[in-house]
């Protein structure tokens, strides 16, 4: 028999049903990874940061690269500004990360290959980055439709379009990470079903390409966490130092 | 041929569970909005939980951490440079010093040297004059002596002369007359015995 690729997206209650008024807030298999992935980040991180030696172990060296790493992408990116943003964008990498990470391992369940994760993610980051971009610009923020250079017959298309791009931020940013994730799952469970349903004969094809996928979607788990992060770097790079 | 059945047989095999697929899939879970407020729900929790620790507790310490480590490797940089600086120094004056003690044991070489020659050349002319006076003494003495040897010479000459008179004929004969004789050869031939 071959198992549904679908679901393992499914969520499910485990434990008891929680309601607060009319909202079901029952603790699930996504929240129990949201909770795995936060306490692993939190006890990776506090390990890696309890005692300073001149020669770092390697849970230290690795806290402190990736402190460094998303450090520097968020200079380079944005600028000295966004210091202020970077216990946000570094929490979010993480967050992201783990929950991609742990999706890797057989059984589990990608916190990330909803919709609704990603989309809550990317739409508070859009509020947040715009309400930065008001208070730091007031309505010259505004000034971030209107490019300069552009001539003046076309600059109403322009800002259409601009107002457009801007709106579809929070969407396509949800969208890239959520279709990366379920994208790959489903292809690797796809490609584990032939390798059951084609049995010992012509197993090995299909079992070889799920070897080959399982290395992609590591890399598709880290790279998708870290264009998260440098999209929000941009988009707050956008409301810090106004360029157009 | 057998190759050949083997790809039919994965090509045939993947259509047909393509079909099975098809037919149990049941589209999105993702869709269902059962639990999207629950979700919505405990990301915000967890993730301002993480956020909240990892920004009060974690990251301030690993940066303080990396700002500790850095100026402490910079001033083991200092601190390296300043020893160097300060060896280099001293590798200048020990070399110094050894230029230095080189040249004063030339010096002292030197003047020894001078010193030992000149005491050389004192002993050697004391010597010189030692010898000079003793050569000198000694050729008196032989002056004295060759002043003196004729007279001697006559003196003996004579003796003999009377003695070999007397046992050739029996007389005396007067000694003044012998030394008139001996005094008269020696006066013409005293030039071939004497040399002077």
């Amino acid at each position: 028999m071959a198992a549904n690729p679908m679901t393992q997206f499914e969520v499910y209650r485990i434990g008891p049903e929680i309601k607060i008024g009319d909202f079901d807030i029952s603790f699930t298999n996504s929240s129990l990874f949201m909770v795995i992935s936060s306490l692993a980040i939190l006890i990776i991180f506090n390990l890696g940061s309890k005692k300073n030696s001149m020669l770092p172990n390697k849970l230290q060296l690795m806290a402190e690269l990736s402190y460094t790493f998303v450090s520097k992408m968020i200079s380079d990116t944005a600028g000295s500004k966004a210091r202020p943003y970077f216990a946000f964008i570094f929490s979010l990498f993480m967050f992201v990360l783990f929950c991609n990470m742990f999706g890797m391992i057989p059984y589990s369940f990608t916190v990330t290959s909803h919709i609704i994760v990603t989309f809550v993610l990317a739409g508070f980051i859009f509020i947040g980055v715009t309400i930065i971009g008001f208070i730091k610009h007031g309505f010259g923020y505004l000034k971030l439709f209107v490019p300069s250079g552009v001539p003046v017959v076309l600059l109403p298309l322009i800002v259409v379009i601009e107002i457009i791009s801007y709106l579809s931020r929070p969407i396509s940013l949800s969208v890239r990470l959520f279709a990366n994730m379920m994208a790959g799952h489903t292809m690797m469970k796809v490609f584990g079903g032939f390798v059951i349903s084609l049995g010992i004969v012509g197993g090995w094809l299909p079992l070889s390409f799920s070897v080959a996928l399982t290395g992609l979607e590591i890399l598709v788990a880290f790279l998708q966490a870290y264009v998260f992060a440098i999209l929000t770097c941009i988009y707050l790079n956008d409301a810090l130092n106004l360029h157009h | 041929m057998i190759k050949k059945i083997f790809f039919q047989l994965i090509f045939f095999n993947f259509f047909f569970i393509k079909k099975v697929f098809a037919a149990e899939s049941g589209g999105m879970p993702q869709l269902n909005p059962e639990f999207w407020i629950s979700q919505v729900f405990w990301l915000t929790l967890t993730f301002g939980l993480l956020y909240v620790v990892l920004s009060k507790l974690i990251l301030p310490k690993i940066s303080k951490n990396l700002e500790l480590r850095k100026s402490q490797i910079q001033e083991n940089i200092e601190a390296a440079e300043k020893q160097r600086e300060s060896s280099e120094s001293k590798l200048k004056e020990y070399d110094d010093i050894v230029l230095k003690s080189k040249l004063e044991a030339k010096n002292i070489f030197k003047n020894i040297r001078e010193k030992v020659l000149k005491d050389i050349n004192s002993k050697k002319e004391i010597l010189d004059k030692q010898i000079d006076q003793e050569v000198k003494k000694v050729e008196e003495e032989i002056e004295v002596l060759k002043k003196s040897a004729p007279e001697k010479i006559n003196k003996i000459a004579i003796e003999t002369s009377s003695e070999l008179v007397k046992k050739l004929i029996g007389a005396e004969i007067n000694n003044s007359s012998i030394s008139a004789i001996v005094d008269d050869l020696s006066k013409r031939n005293g030039d071939k015995y004497y040399g002077n």
